[in-house]
């Protein structure tokens, strides 16, 4: 195999050589990863790709001395950088690399500055630790490297604290700590996982353009092979602690050999429904619906004066960021937020106004699949008890009779009948969202809010679980409003398209045009930030 | 900031004017006064002393004037000893209590602190284990039997200090302070470790760690202060209980403090005393504990702009 | 709920719910399985007290006065020539009962408070955890000493007293499970299903707040006996004839030079049982943290 042949002088930043890592802990050995080898060459882009739980990480971490160990264990292999083993170094010279040499960027911004400690407290330190640099010095440095990532008026800025800055901001910060020893090798976990599809987009485009400015190699890891389409030039595919691929971009995206790989390529969300659903009667409409929240004296408008109609036994999908108020909006329809002012129609009745009795009817027709597979099941109710509890409560089954019910169900949404007294726990993420799924369909509800369904799922299972709300949703006749960020995953699955931002419809339309003839600024801001562009250019 | 401050003072006095209500009819309608213990007074002396005091007025009229005398700082004349007034007991018993409170503070911060950051750095090893072992066991050790356990040891068996008294001997303030301050320094122990170990475990210790800073870099420059604020928040607290748990160890020592003031007075029924002191007592607490909190939200730079917005 | 429909599948796996998971997690701590044991032993012994004490409670030996442990007496005698051991026996019932009770009054009013400004939320909610907050500020040892002085040592009002003292962290924790529970989204489920705030207390809140509640009412019950041994060492809480461990210490550190058994074994007594009592909560902590099982 080619990379496995020693590092030639300057080409490589970081060569990788058959690293195994394990886990030992009471329950046993795990191997987290498994003889990996790779490269970084200077000025280009290595992606890691693997689902959770793939090694990804652990890789990249055991090579900085990041994991715990124990529990962690390094059983072989070689790491080169700079013509010397990061393995075999003490915890000392190691100290000295990182942050010098070798910087980190990692998944989440929010969680990733101390919260203690001013922005430019935290940005000089990797300067004044490893560099004799004044304060002063160390400050003007810091300064131009937050103009450099898109701060605007650093000065005013740098004495901030972390929760002062939006989570793009502080992604920025990150580079720019990243970047301010001038290190020769980038390690990027995630580093747009947490973000907005727009900020993401921003973000990747900063890294590549710094990285390609400096020459820094950068090893990205990331579980989404479409963010990585645009900015990778080499992409290593990792499954279960193993490498099952590595070439360079193109060859994956165009003539990937490994089957795996194949399914995480089609797992990218890509194309559109068939055929469109013409439009038929609302089965709800909403009119003007205000929700807002008290904080404090002043009243947040999460959803402000929002209209539109869901059409009877259509998908609806309702797209935007975090903060546009498109989970709010389905919670108002549901009931199960208070709303402000507005009406909510369902099958011609303004369910606003419903109480007890009528209201406990209403909800047997309409219901809900969260976003959180783990938040969103009673961890103290079996599968059984959990399906059977809506059937029970409806009087749609007796307890004699739940039993078959309950199990057609786990049938209807692919969980093996074995299964039926586990505890959520016992479960995988997926597998949860099909029991949640399945206690949503219990009642076999007319209308069905999926909110984010997929976005706390690994990509395959992403593929997976649309799938089946796609098939379950003509079996059952169901009118689905499909709240999410993600305008791919979207596209997938509605026939039209409503963009939210902060709190109102900037625009309505068929999923085509939508995608065809944006209308509206925010929206054509919103494609464009798509991961993989250059994928879907590529497809057409 | 001054706003929180301020309104937390505001906060205050309805629980202090709740504390000096519920403490004055508490008292005064307890069976027994204050006289009834005294043999055989006669019922005109009985009556010269309650017009004394001013007992024989309706029982409104009495609270209003209590009132009146503790908006002026004066809480009274001692009933039980005569020409003293309370604020005099007070201002006789509290420094000793308060010193004796301020060196079981310090116990408890300094070994309570340090145990709990040191079992936090190496979580489940013997460094861990032993540090918790000994909090577990100044938890469960009460003072009322730590202290005359320590004056067996280090007093009758080793005659290495003595066992009673403050400030007459060289070295008797030693064991009364680490009597009371053994159960709250296990308490930090544990408070400090589990702070720790949570801060530990947040990704911006890992991003410390990413730029290369040694360990105790990591540790005293990121970690240090979000893991104590849960120590710091309990500062408030454990003076009040210091305060609280200081009257076991002044009986067990004999120390001339408060405590053993107040519990005296709880035995004669010295109606003043008793009212004189709770007051003082719930003051200072609520002061503290105010203190606490303001430090603690200090600590937090997000709370503090909140503040500061407000 | 076995139903037989459910009986037909033959090779259903049996689940294993989060309760037997903490069991086995529990059992596997050795210093929480010892202090429940141990427990269990004290409890058994207080109950059995009346009929196993190798002596009478009243029963005095002036003659043979404090003795040091000897083979008619495992514990020694105090000054009356009372058997030690008999006195630790029945003091045990006292300290122990207090212990139970007062904490099942604290567990009662601090559950069903916070319960019920948790759910209720808003207004309500701010209202009541003011008035803890207030309670919370209250130098409440001393009150205490203020209750037992003015309405005399009645037993039951001890109880309640300390009882009353303790219910305010119950509270505060129970609102802040039923605050975040209220948020996870089963409940939401829960709701959009149609069911009654009364069932979703019942079958979604309850069984989920249930652990730290244990865990905590573990660790109320040393801390309530030990304001109990504080009252009664400062002779303000259980009178003689009753007796109880911290009556019994406080014997003891009066001539702890000339009789340190008289001491030591209450003071042993006590001490176990509240290192059981701990090493238990804290195992129960480990064993029940949702949280923890899930990585």
């Amino acid at each position: 195999m080619r990379w496995t042949c020693a590092a030639r002088g300057t080409d490589r930043v970081l060569t990788v050589e058959h690293l195994s890592v394990s886990f030992v802990t009471r329950m046993g050995t795990t191997r987290a990863v498994d003889d990996i080898s790779f490269t970084v060459q200077p000025g280009k882009i290595t992606a890691i790709i693997g689902e959770s739980g793939s090694g990804k990480s652990v890789a990249c971490y055991s090579l900085l001395g990041l994991i715990p160990q124990p529990p962690g264990r390094i059983d072989g292999g070689r790491a080169l950088f700079q013509g010397r083993d990061l393995l075999q170094l003490s915890a000392t010279e190691l100290r000295k690399i990182r942050g010098r040499d070798i910087a980190m960027v990692f998944q989440d911004p929010m969680t990733c500055l101390n919260p203690y400690m001013t922005v430019g407290k935290q940005l000089m330190e990797p300067l004044l630790y490893h560099k004799k640099v004044s304060r002063a010095q160390a400050r003007k440095r810091a300064l131009e490297l937050l103009e450099e990532v898109g701060i605007r008026e650093p000065a005013s800025t740098i004495d901030n604290y972390p929760h002062q800055f939006s989570g793009g901001m502080r992604q920025r910060v990150m580079i720019a700590m990243a970047l301010i020893n001038e290190p020769k090798l980038l390690i990027a976990d995630e580093p747009t996982t947490a973000l907005d599809v727009t900020i993401q987009a921003q973000i990747l485009d900063l890294l590549a353009s710094i990285q390609k400015k400096r020459a820094i190699g950068v090893l990205f890891v990331s579980h989404d092979l479409a963010v990585v389409a645009d900015i990778a030039d080499q992409i290593v595919v990792m499954q279960a602690g193993r490498i099952v691929e590595t070439g360079n971009r193109d060859d994956i995206f165009r003539n990937a050999q490994h089957p795996y790989t194949r399914k995480l390529l089609q797992a990218i969300p890509r194309g559109g429904k068939a055929e469109e659903l013409p439009a038929s009667e609302a089965l709800v409409e909403v009119r003007n619906l205000c929700t807002w929240f008290d904080q404090g004296a002043e009243a947040v408008k999460a959803v402000n004066d929002v209209s539109f109609d869901i059409h009877r036994g259509e998908v609806l999908g309702l797209v935007g960021e975090s903060g546009s108020g498109k989970s709010t909006i389905g919670r108002s329809i549901l009931r199960l937020l208070p709303i402000t002012a507005g009406q909510v129609i369902f099958g011609g009745t303004d369910v606003t106004a419903l109480a007890g009795r009528e209201l406990k009817n209403l909800r047997r027709k309409m219901q809900i699949i969260f976003q959180d597979p783990f938040a969103s099941l009673n961890p103290r109710m079996t599968v059984y008890d959990a399906l059977a509890e809506p059937l029970l409560l409806h009087g749609i089954e007796s307890r004699s009779t739940v039993a078959a019910s309950v199990l057609r169900l786990m049938d209807d949404v692919g969980l093996a009948r074995t299964y039926v007294r586990k505890y959520p726990h016992e479960f995988s993420g997926g597998q949860r969202q099909r029991i949640a799924i399945g206690r949503a369909l219990a009642t076999r509800p007319e209308f069905v809010v999926a909110d984010e369904p997929v976005s706390a799922l690994d990509v395959t299972i992403q593929a997976q679980i649309l799938e089946l709300l796609r098939e379950l949703g003509r079996e059952y006749g169901l009118t689905l409003l499909f709240i999410s960020h993600d305008l791919a995953v979207v596209r997938q699955l509605a026939d039209r398209i409503v963009v939210l931002h902060q709190g109102k419809v900037v625009e309505q339309a068929r999923t085509r045009d939508l995608f065809e003839r944006p209308q509206h600024a925010y929206t054509r801001q919103l494609l464009e930030s798509i991961p993989g562009r250059s994928l879907l250019a590529m497809d057409a | 900031m001054w706003r929180f401050v301020g309104s937390r003072l505001l906060q205050a006095i309805p629980v202090l004017l709740v504390v000096i209500t519920v403490t004055f009819f508490l008292v005064r309608v307890a069976p027994g006064g204050p006289f009834a213990s005294e043999k055989a007074v006669i019922p005109e002396v009985k009556a010269a002393l309650e017009a004394q005091y001013g007992l024989n007025l309706p029982l409104y009229q009495q609270y209003t004037a209590y009132l009146g005398d503790l908006s002026r700082g004066d809480l009274g004349p001692s009933f039980k000893y005569p020409g003293r007034s309370v604020n005099e007991l007070i201002a006789a018993g509290f420094p000793v209590t308060a010193e004796l409170a301020l060196y079981a503070l310090l116990v408890a911060l300094g070994i309570g602190g340090i145990a709990g950051v040191v079992a936090a750095l190496r979580p489940n090893t013997a460094q861990d284990y032993i540090s918790m072992s000994a909090a577990m066991i100044g938890i469960c050790m009460p003072s009322l039997l730590l202290g005359p356990l320590l004056i067996l040891i280090f007093g009758v068996y080793l005659e290495w200090l003595p066992v009673s008294g403050w400030g007459d001997i060289p070295g008797d303030k030693i064991l009364p302070s680490i009597t009371l301050g053994s159960a709250y320094a296990a308490y930090i122990a544990r408070l400090s470790r589990a702070g720790m170990l949570e801060v530990m475990s947040q990704d911006y210790i890992r991003t410390a760690r990413a730029k290369g800073l040694p360990e105790w870099q990591v540790v005293v420059r990121h970690a240090l202060r979000g893991g104590m604020i849960p120590v710091v928040a309990f500062l408030g607290p454990a003076f009040a209980g210091l305060l609280s748990g200081s009257f076991v160890v002044e009986t067990i020592f004999q120390i001339p403090g408060l405590g053993r003031f107040y519990v005296q007075a709880a035995f004669n029924r010295d109606y003043t005393m008793i009212l004189g002191s709770t007051v003082f007592l719930a003051v200072l607490i609520v002061l503290f504990n105010l203190l606490s909190d303001i430090i603690a939200a200090w600590m937090n730079p997000r709370l503090r702009s909140q503040f500061g917005e407000h | 709920m076995t139903t037989p429909a459910l009986t037909d599948i033959a090779q259903a796996e049996q689940g294993t719910s989060l309760w037997q998971d903490a069991w086995l997690r529990l059992r596997r701590n050795r210093l929480a399985v010892c202090g429940l044991a141990v427990l269990v032993c004290f409890i058994l012994i207080a109950l059995l007290t009346p009929w196993i004490a190798p002596y009478g409670y009243a029963q005095q030996n002036l003659e043979l006065g404090a003795a040091p442990p000897s083979a008619a007496h495992w514990l020694g005698t105090d000054i009356f020539g009372r058997d030690l051991l008999t006195q630790i026996m029945f003091g045990g019932r006292i300290s122990l009962a207090v212990g139970f009770i007062a904490t099942a009054v604290a567990l009662l009013i601090g559950v069903t408070w916070g319960a019920i400004a948790g759910y209720a939320g808003g207004r309500v909610d701010a209202v009541m955890m003011r008035l803890v907050d207030i309670l919370y500020a209250l130098p409440f040892m001393i009150f205490i000493v203020l209750l037992m002085v003015v309405f005399g040592r009645n037993m039951l009002l001890l109880f309640l007293a300390i009882g009353a003292v303790e219910w305010l962290t119950m509270a505060r924790i129970m609102r802040a499970q039923v605050q975040a529970l209220r948020q996870q989204e089963f409940v939401e489920a829960a709701i959009s299903l149609g069911l009654s705030p009364a069932a979703i207390i019942r079958r979604h809140l309850i069984p989920n707040a249930l652990g730290p509640i244990i865990v905590y009412t573990t660790l109320t019950i040393p801390s309530v006996m030990l304001l109990e041994a504080f009252l009664s060492f400062l002779g303000l809480g259980v009178q003689p004839p009753q007796t109880s461990w911290g009556l019994l210490i406080s014997y003891g550190a009066e001539t702890l030079e000339e009789y340190p058994w008289l001491l030591l074994y209450p003071g042993l007594a006590l001490t176990l049982t509240l290192f059981s009592l701990n090493f238990l909560g804290d195992g129960l902590r480990d064993a029940l943290d949702v949280r923890g099982a899930r990585d």
